[in-house]
């Protein structure tokens, strides 16, 4: 098992360990560490793309480095916690991963998390979107 | 018990029913006022938690209103099950706001009056303008005293329309609450919005489109009653007094804001929401549709 799987698994018990209510917790807690934008996209928001699929607006961005490890950006209002926390969730999981490795991580990861109960099958949605835009930049800019 | 109604605005007093709103200032004053029950209902189903107005409790349109299983609203049983975890009694005074222009507290209104709740009102501005005001919030969760709510079963025949309701109303106005693009058939979601999968695109026949944020002021309060009638009578969609109108959107929720206004605000009786919306009727076979910016004529009602 590489240590991304690791991380994936390690997740998934912490959300499934818990109570439904405590679920919403924790997504909460991710929510509030999604790490701020650096000065290169908060002063050019043209830079991220909207996910159109998420119920409040959120805004990413995916940056490919020398060694072809993948970087994570997320842009989301206050006012949306729950988007934040997938966002976050996702950023946790998914930052600094070597890019081919990131393509692999498994499409279906949010839908264990135990979070469907907790914030319902619709909400849930946006962060399958945001999962399969992440991995539609890294593949076009593996290409580019 | 019922607690007395808000009589600080003269922006109320010109509604049909000025007693199912009340002023962010009436709600200050009024916090722990014995009778009344506080409910958040936020399209966000975390932001209740970082924060929200003191003495108040959560309703989530997806997680409490719905059925998990069946597209529908909980049942009686589900119902009182969760108002007496609220800690609502029948009789109380229950004050909803929340995100966006009060839009899913309207939803929330809209189903306790499914069950006959008797006296449940909004927060006029909602969530934003408690917040804008510079109001109280806090995060600590109210001591909730658990209740007996009696098992009432829910009414669908005033305020809800089924489809085959639709159908046989045809000749009769029908409201579009969705965005400009949804209404035409460009699209079949809300911009920047998730698709809850509506497999065609464009609106019921002779349904007017009026976007249900028309009827909320920048600060999110509703408009003037004035301004109302301008969108929704005569210079506007054409409503007349006595009309029957159904009000639709994509799954019921904005078409409950649009609801409210025209049965509370308006006083127009016989207004119901299609809550099957869009994304039913969009995938039901062999229902009529108008595609592009036209209303379209109406069909033979089918009965």
């Amino acid at each position: 098992m590489s240590s991304n799987q690791e991380t994936i698994q390690g997740l998934i018990q912490d959300f499934q360990g818990i109570g439904i209510k405590d679920r919403l917790m924790l997504l909460l807690e991710f929510s509030e560490n999604l790490p701020v934008l650096p000065p290169r996209y908060a002063e050019h928001p043209d830079l991220l793309e909207r996910v159109e699929e998420c119920q409040s607006p959120i805004f990413l961005f995916v940056e490919i480095d020398e060694s072809k490890h993948a970087h994570l950006f997320f842009s989301a209002p206050a006012e949306a916690p729950t988007t934040r926390g997938f966002a976050s969730i996702l950023h946790e999981v998914l930052d600094g991963l070597p890019a081919a490795e990131l393509l692999h991580v498994d499409d279906d990861f949010p839908n264990k998390l135990g979070l469907a109960e907790a914030v319902s099958p619709l909400r849930l949605n946006g962060m399958r979107a945001m999962l399969g835009r992440i991995k539609r930049q890294v593949r076009e800019k593996l290409a580019a | 018990m019922s607690v007395a109604i808000d009589t600080t605005s003269a922006k109320f007093a010109e509604y049909a029913h000025p007693e199912v709103l009340v002023s962010t200032q009436w709600l200050a004053d009024n916090l722990n006022t014995p009778g009344l029950v506080i409910v958040e209902s936020d399209e966000d189903v975390l932001l209740y938690e970082t924060g929200h107005i003191p003495n108040a409790v959560k309703i989530d349109w997806h997680t409490d209103l719905n059925d998990p299983v069946t597209r529908d609203y909980v049942d009686g049983a589900g119902f009182a099950a969760l108002l007496s975890r609220s800690g609502i009694k029948r009789d109380d005074t229950v004050v909803i706001y929340g995100d966006k222009s009060n839009w899913w507290a309207s939803y929330a209104l809209w189903v306790f009056k499914l069950f006959g709740h008797e006296d449940v009102r909004l927060l006029d501005g909602g969530r934003d303008l408690w917040i804008a005001e510079g109001r109280e919030l806090t995060k600590t969760a109210p001591e909730i005293v658990p209740t007996e709510y009696p098992l009432i079963e829910r009414d669908d025949t005033k305020i809800r329309a089924y489809r085959d309701d639709v159908l046989a109303h045809f000749g009769n106005p029908l409201i579009d609450v969705r965005s400009p693009e949804e209404y035409s058939g460009e699209r079949t979601h809300m911009p920047a919005y998730p698709d809850e999968g509506a497999l065609r695109g464009g609106h019921i026949p002779s349904a007017k489109s009026v976007p249900w944020a028309r009827a909320a002021a920048e600060n999110q309060t509703f408009k003037s009653r004035a301004e109302l009638e301008a969108v929704y009578l005569e210079d506007g969609a054409g409503l007349k007094p006595g009309d029957n109108v159904i009000a639709y959107c994509r799954i019921g929720e904005r078409s409950s804001h649009t609801w409210f206004v025209l049965n509370y605000l308006l006083g127009l009786p016989g207004v119901r929401n299609y809550d099957g919306s869009w994304t039913e009727w969009g995938s039901l076979v062999g229902v009529p549709i108008i595609k592009g910016t036209e209303p379209g004529e109406a069909p033979a009602p089918r009965r």
